[in-house]
């Protein structure tokens, strides 16, 4: 399993702040078109996605126990 | 306190000046940023930010080693506060010693931008009437919403 995690905006649209899901082997480019299927509502274009606390790319893969934070703009400082 | 963190209570910025302060060091420079009561006319009542922490201490730690490979010699510590913040509250801090000033200064604003283009932390501004998640401040995508011209700085 997958533990996806969502942050600031995304966390108040999906009214979650993570949830599971059978992602293992997909890429991150399939995760956020699973994300999005299930939240149409949702806008993830500006949305970067980081596996195990690392920005990631759209054609890394995820594996068993991975954790994939949707990361929106970011706005420290 | 860690040198790199988030943490939720009142920043004291004097302690991180005096944890980089060592004796080659002869300038320390100390940024606190603040929260704002007006941007571009609009009144902020607090802000409130949240941050995926473990990721975010991880990538301080990585811009305070990137600066001491850009200017050897230098030696910093970074924190940012999270939860809700009152206007004047220092919401982040940044300390840099160096042998001379130039470095502590450039290095000091080297990481606040790499704070603002890719730390994850983010801030909600609340207004009399409603409030906001802003987005990235420095480079706007087109197609969120997010911004609508209420970004600062």
């Amino acid at each position: 399993m997958i533990t996806i995690f969502y942050f600031a905006g995304l966390r108040e649209a999906t009214g979650t702040d993570r949830e599971e899901a059978d992602l293992a082997g997909k890429t991150i480019q399939e995760l956020s078109a699973w994300v999005n299927s299930k939240y149409p509502h949702l806008s993830l274009d500006a949305v970067r996605v980081a596996i195990n606390e690392e920005y990631a790319l759209s054609e890394d893969v995820l594996q068993d126990g991975d954790t994939a934070a949707l990361i929106p703009p970011v706005s420290g400082g | 306190m860690k040198a790199y963190e988030i943490v939720t209570e009142p920043i004291e910025p004097q302690r991180y000046a005096d944890y980089v302060l060592r004796p080659e060091a002869g300038a320390v420079t100390l940024f606190t940023g603040h929260v704002r009561e007006w941007t571009r006319g609009i009144r902020t009542l607090y802000l409130a930010y949240e941050a995926y922490i473990p990721m975010a201490e991880k990538m301080l730690t990585k811009i305070g080693a990137k600066i001491e490979e850009k200017w050897p010699g230098t030696k910093t510590a970074i924190a940012h506060r999270i939860g809700e913040l009152q206007i004047g509250e220092i919401a982040v801090v940044i300390a840099v010693s160096s042998p001379h000033r130039r470095d502590a200064y450039e290095a000091n604003e080297y990481a606040i931008e790499r704070i603002k283009e890719s730390v994850p932390i983010w801030k909600k501004e609340i207004w009399e009437d409603g409030t906001e998640w802003i987005g990235d401040q420095r480079k706007k995508p087109d197609v969120s919403n997010e911004n609508k011209g209420l970004d600062s700085e």
